[in-house]
């Protein structure tokens, strides 16, 4: 009987079973950064422990860096407090440092794949939700919270529960003006915010087989959103071009024979799935959250369903959805007004994310009424995207460029909402308060959309916005 | 691995505080705002701020506000609590706080594992089971609760409901080794030898 990727990797890195009966299971690769790792060390030097596997370990800025000037020491004295806390941790227990001076800094999710850390085959474990984002490469990489972050350093191993396999098989092939973002959203929206609890995604399909891997990314990131810890994609000839000279991927003779080890980790023809889903990727149009859950979203072209309609927490929960966002029900999602318009995040903040927005925005101005950042993702998504002039594309038609930080998908640096601004975010959650205003409100949707939203004022469709000839 | 007596875990009895809705995420019980810190210091103070100030702004008391159940060592909640974030800082908080077990319908992953890795317990019962509870703990808030994580089952009022929670995570709890450090260090040798086999670390 064959057997899953998720199998084989698990397998691999299989410690020994725990007298619990969980796993211990050895992490391949550990990120971290400046938000979860500082009580995790000193709980190391509490207990006299040091890091068991510092080559094995990468750290990072990016949560609460501003965006609008990088200089040290920060405006805000406890952000410039987190930074010196990661840097003397990481000079303590020699972790590797991509700080603020390098090249090399930006959102974990997207310098770890940038820098070829992130390879087919490996577990990867991240304080941060959002290290699904990794399985795009074949890997098995999932979220930990503080206490394990501390494990992670002090044994590079966790203890783990072990997980189903579901299989998604988005068939056919994507209309122009949809993209990965809507993909995954008309998952979640389809399997439920905690559909997933218990399982690993794998993405397979025609409509996943033709992603690159910056759109794979955008698809498992957001799996956690959809209650999956974990969400995969089998590597293939597109991950093997991606990786080929990548500054930590293996060169010459070494390359092919990684490249015959991650083709073996794929899962077999004939592995056997907990459960599967079949999504026609051409029925898909593009999709806008109206709510406070990723799962609470519907098309373009949809009206906001309303208490009587039913879903998921009944009528109370879209009741109180409604009230939060200031949205009467049955009327149409097009045409709500925005404040602010957010292009960026570990969702959508590389080049490509960019380049679809600057597509939507070229020769066009931001309207009068919002305000519109587009903030990359890394360091060298900036200076690719600048190498091509998107930025001065993005800043004729009024939107602000700025540098490589998560900035206000969770607004943990100065960039945020203002009291109940409303705004079209290429990030991941539309939670209450997400963007930094107690009372602030997201709409979530692809970046293409979000550009298209910052230009009219108001949530538009952008398929009746893209550039002849070009789009998904 | 070594016994941890004093870490074992059996039951939790106390007072309980209803909390409902689904899909209550981490934002929410923490905003990210007090994730600006070096240590978890203090969180128990910023539990479900927003949503307590946003209550209060419309004149209705959030359970954490409410008085009837200050003191409680139990959360009734209901399906996917903890959803979203992996912030630690989420549970940490509730824990701070005081409370020691939370009974849901289902929980996010992430803050399952943060949430037992702190020795808290999370029960799943069924979804009239929970609203039966909420409703019992609303209606007489002093009334003491007990989770029982041997029998596998909550007790409160005179009546019992079932409960589970996943079997491993369970077994730490019962033999006091919820905090894994100690059993994830306790052979390395194994560690070591996990490590020389995978070709990514052996240099292909």
């Amino acid at each position: 009987m064959g057997r899953t990727l998720l199998e084989k990797v698990w397998d691999l890195h299989t410690v020994r079973k725990l007298p619990t009966g969980q796993t211990q299971l050895f992490v391949g690769l550990h990120l971290v950064h400046e938000v979860t790792s500082p009580q995790a060390c000193d709980m190391l030097r509490l207990h006299g422990r040091g890091v068991a596997f510092p080559d094995r370990t990468w750290a990072t800025i990016d949560h609460i860096v501003p965006t609008d000037g990088q200089r040290r020491p920060f405006a805000d004295g406890m952000a410039e407090q987190m930074t010196a806390a990661l840097e003397r941790n990481c000079r303590e227990f020699r972790i590797p440092l991509f700080d603020l001076s390098s090249a090399d800094r930006g959102i974990v999710h997207v310098i770890g794949p940038e820098l070829g850390l992130t390879q087919p085959g490996m577990t990867i474990a991240c304080g941060d939700s959002h290290t699904s984002t990794h399985g795009a490469f074949g890997s098995i990489a999932f979220g930990i919270g503080t206490s394990q972050v501390r494990d992670v350093l002090a044994s590079q191993c966790l203890a783990m529960e072990p997980l189903r396999v579901r299989r998604i098989d988005v068939t056919g092939a994507l209309p122009r003006g949809v993209y990965a973002k809507d993909v995954v959203l008309a998952i979640i929206r389809r399997l439920g915010v905690n559909g997933g609890v218990g399982f690993a995604y794998e993405f397979g399909g025609a409509v996943v087989d033709r992603m690159d891997m910056e759109e794979r990314m955008t698809l498992c990131n957001m799996s956690i959103e959809g209650g999956a810890r974990v969400g995969y994609v089998n590597p293939d000839a597109t991950t093997f071009a991606y990786l080929r000279g990548r500054t930590y991927v293996p060169a010459g003779d070494a390359f092919d024979r990684a490249v015959t080890w991650w083709r073996s980790i794929a899962s077999d023809p004939d592995a056997v799935y907990a459960d599967c889903l079949p999504l026609d990727g051409g029925a898909i149009a593009p999709m806008v959250t109206w709510g406070i859950n990723p799962g609470q979203s519907l098309s373009v072209e949809e009206r906001v369903p309303g208490p009587a309609d039913g879903g998921p927490g009944g009528g109370a929960a879209i009741e109180e959805a409604l009230a939060y966002m200031g949205l009467e029900a049955g009327q149409t999602i097009a045409g709500t007004r925005i404040d602010v318009a957010f292009i960026g995040s570990c969702t959508n903040g590389r080049l490509s994310d960019l380049r679809a927005a600057a597509a939507v925005a070229r020769g066009r101005r931001v309207a009068r009424h919002v305000r519109a950042l587009v903030v990359p993702g890394s360091e060298r998504v900036r200076q690719a995207a600048e190498a091509e002039g998107l930025h001065e594309i993005f800043r004729e038609a009024g939107f602000d460029w700025r540098e490589a930080g998560c900035s206000m998908c969770l607004a943990m640096n100065p960039d945020r909402l203002n009291g109940r601004e409303l705004c079209a975010s290429s990030s991941n959650r539309n939670f209450k308060g997400r963007q930094g205003s107690p009372t602030g409100r997201t709409m979530l949707m692809s970046p293409a959309m979000v550009a298209a939203a910052a230009i009219a004022g108001e949530v538009a469709d952008v398929r009746r916005m893209l550039p002849a000839g070009e789009g998904a | 691995m070594s016994a941890h007596a004093d870490s074992r875990i059996e039951r939790v009895t106390g007072r309980a505080l209803p909390l409902p809705g689904d899909d209550i995420d981490t934002d929410r019980i923490m905003p990210a705002r007090f994730l600006k810190a070096v240590s978890f210091d203090g969180l128990e103070r910023h539990v479900f701020e927003d949503d307590r100030k946003a209550g209060a702004g419309t004149g209705v008391t959030h359970p954490f506000d409410d008085p009837r159940f200050a003191g409680a060592r139990v959360v009734v909640t209901a399906r996917n609590f903890g959803c979203g974030s992996s912030r630690e800082h989420a549970p940490q908080g509730l824990v701070r706080w005081g409370v020691r077990a939370v009974v849901g319908i289902s929980f996010a992953e992430i803050f399952f594992s943060n949430s037992t890795t702190l020795g808290m317990a999370c029960v799943c019962v069924s979804e009239p089971d929970a609203a039966a509870l909420r409703a019992l703990v609303e209606q007489a808030p002093g009334t003491e609760v007990t989770v029982d994580l041997a029998a596998q089952t909550v007790k409160a009022g005179g009546r019992t409901w079932p409960c589970s929670m996943p079997a491993s995570a369970r077994q730490a709890m019962l033999t006091g080794t919820w905090d894994a450090t100690a059993m994830l260090t306790a052979d390395f040798d194994a560690v070591r030898a996990t490590a020389a086999r995978l070709p990514y670390i052996r240099g292909f």
